[in-house]
């Protein structure tokens, strides 16, 4: 019972955060430092990971598709399966799993010390609320770069594979045909289908996070605490939200 | 009540007068669970007066403090800043209220010049040339002008309760609420510190409340004083009725004996057996 109040207060907060950070989207124009500042954090400097990442998720697909197909004489397809998983699936969600352990778990430290060493109380009583100063530019940022973020993981999973589908002796098919393929059978519905995905999901960690920081009481532990459930939180989230926005977008 | 009461507050840098505010604190009651932290608290402190509130550790002075900021919501009872609720969103838009927190709270990731202009660059008081030229008084009324470019790790903890009330300057408060301003520093800076709430008072008729277990401080700068023992305020007074209190929880709280012989520790130990 104690731990359903748990899960309803934080929905309820979550929830509440959301409106109070949507009631000041009118002064994100002069937020534009901090949204910014907030870009690079959340795209830049996750753009490396995902870029290695998405390399090596699309080659062991193709990897894996050309072992399987091979059999069939439908190695020729892998374009279109490497193109699709990406494309619907594995780049938004992968994505959006980087995003949770990188940025997500760093948001919810930081907002959780400035709670736990009173910042967020000096911003209160200073009349800064901080659903605007706090959230609001980071709600933003996500969304600018979520899709950003996915497209580079899909171009580059799709390059991942391609390689793999050239070097890989038992099957060696040349990057044209790949592509070709690959452009056959991956539609522009399937990649604004992902991105759709990737919004949502980034959307939900940050504010899963940011809620979770700024409710943190008590001490260094609890910062450690909060980054964790913080984590957990999204990670489950990410896969809720996958079959149910998965389950819309069919 | 000294004639200071009827001034107006002065703006420390436009020097534009708005009237002093006034607190009311009516049977404030919270409850943390099954902690009973204030019982049925009630008193005021009036516009432009430095009241002092004492007690020992833990009980409960800071959470009173959060109270008249509305950092905590009462389980009962009610706080009226300039006859607003303290609780409401609205008051902060009404009354310019400022904390200096106990460790400061200076935002970490900014320096020291951009703590300071946060409050007028939010609220868009003044263009830049305006509030580097605000921080900067500040910032030179604390003798902290070579620090603007320091951040807050770099400061030593005297600098940093310095830089707290500089940045409490710079809102242009009528309402100024300092919470242990003098623990942890020496007795000069401490001195130092007293000193300052005094004069931003005295200069600037700004209502202050402190809270604090210093007694130089309260002897020396409150109107009035108030002692809040188990929840409880135990003296509301001057701060002349101090110096020989018939209670005897007062005398020792303000001027404790030590007692090898017999130690308090003990006593207690004692009685618990």
């Amino acid at each position: 019972m104690k731990q359903l109040n748990v899960i309803l207060e934080g929905i309820g907060s979550t929830l509440l955060l959301l409106v109070r950070s949507a009631g000041y989207i009118g002064t994100l124009p002069r937020q534009r430092a901090r949204f910014i500042e907030q870009c690079y954090m959340i795209g830049y400097t996750t753009l490396p990971i995902v870029a290695i990442l998405s390399f090596f998720i699309g080659s062991v697909l193709a990897l894996q598709a050309g072992y399987s197909m091979q059999n069939f004489g439908a190695k020729q397809f892998i374009g279109s399966l490497v193109g699709l998983s990406m494309a619907r699936e594995l780049g938004p969600v992968m994505v959006a799993i980087l995003l949770a352990g990188r940025v997500g778990s760093a948001i919810a430290a930081e907002l959780a010390s400035m709670k736990v060493y009173q910042e967020v109380d000096a911003l209160v009583t200073m009349n800064i609320p901080p659903a605007r100063m706090l959230v609001l530019p980071r709600l933003a940022a996500v969304l600018f770069m979520m899709p950003v973020l996915t497209i580079i993981a899909n171009l580059v999973g799709w390059f991942g594979g391609a390689i793999v589908a050239k070097y890989t002796t038992f099957i060696a098919i040349d990057p044209p045909s790949y592509f070709a393929v690959l452009r056959r059978y991956t539609e522009f519905k399937d990649v604004m289908n992902g991105l759709i995905k990737a919004e949502v999901f980034g959307f939900a960690i940050v504010l899963v996070c940011c809620n979770i920081g700024l409710n943190t009481r008590g001490g260094p532990r609890e910062i450690g605490a909060a980054v964790t459930r913080a984590v957990v939180v999204s990670l489950i989230l990410i896969l809720v939200l996958d079959y149910f926005v998965t389950k819309a977008l069919l | 009540m000294p004639d200071r009461a009827c001034n107006p507050t002065r703006n420390p840098f436009t020097h534009q007068e708005t009237p002093a505010v006034g607190v009311v604190i009516e049977h404030l009651t919270k409850n943390f669970d099954s902690l009973k932290v204030l019982k049925d608290v009630s008193f005021s402190v009036e516009p432009g007066e430095i009241f002092v509130l004492m007690g020992p550790s833990g009980s409960g002075k800071s959470v009173l403090l959060k109270h008249i900021v509305g950092l905590e919501a009462p389980t009962s009872g009610r706080v009226l800043v300039d006859g607003h609720d303290a609780l409401s969103e609205n008051t902060r838009e009404h009354v310019r209220m400022a904390l200096v927190f106990q460790a400061g709270a200076l935002f970490n990731s900014l320096s020291v010049y951009d703590n300071l202009a946060l409050y007028p660059r939010e609220h868009q008081t003044a263009d830049e040339a305006g509030i580097r030229e605000k921080v900067m008084r500040a910032l030179q009324i604390l003798s902290l002008e070579n620090t603007a470019q320091k951040f807050p790790s770099d400061l030593s903890g005297g600098m940093k309760k310095r830089v707290a009330i500089a940045r409490a300057l710079v809102m242009e408060p009528q309402l100024m609420l300092y919470d242990e301003p003098t623990s942890e520093l020496d007795p000069v800076m401490s001195a130092t510190i007293s000193e300052i709430i005094a004069t931003l008072r005295d200069e600037y008729h700004v209502t202050t409340i402190v809270v604090t277990h210093d007694r130089e401080l309260a002897l020396g700068v409150a109107d009035r004083v108030g002692i809040l023992m188990g929840g409880k305020i135990i003296f509301l007074g001057p701060p002349s009725e101090l110096q020989h209190p018939d209670n005897p929880q007062i005398a020792d709280f303000l001027n404790p004996k030590i007692d090898i012989k017999n130690p308090r520790f003990k006593k207690l130990e004692t009685q618990h057996e």
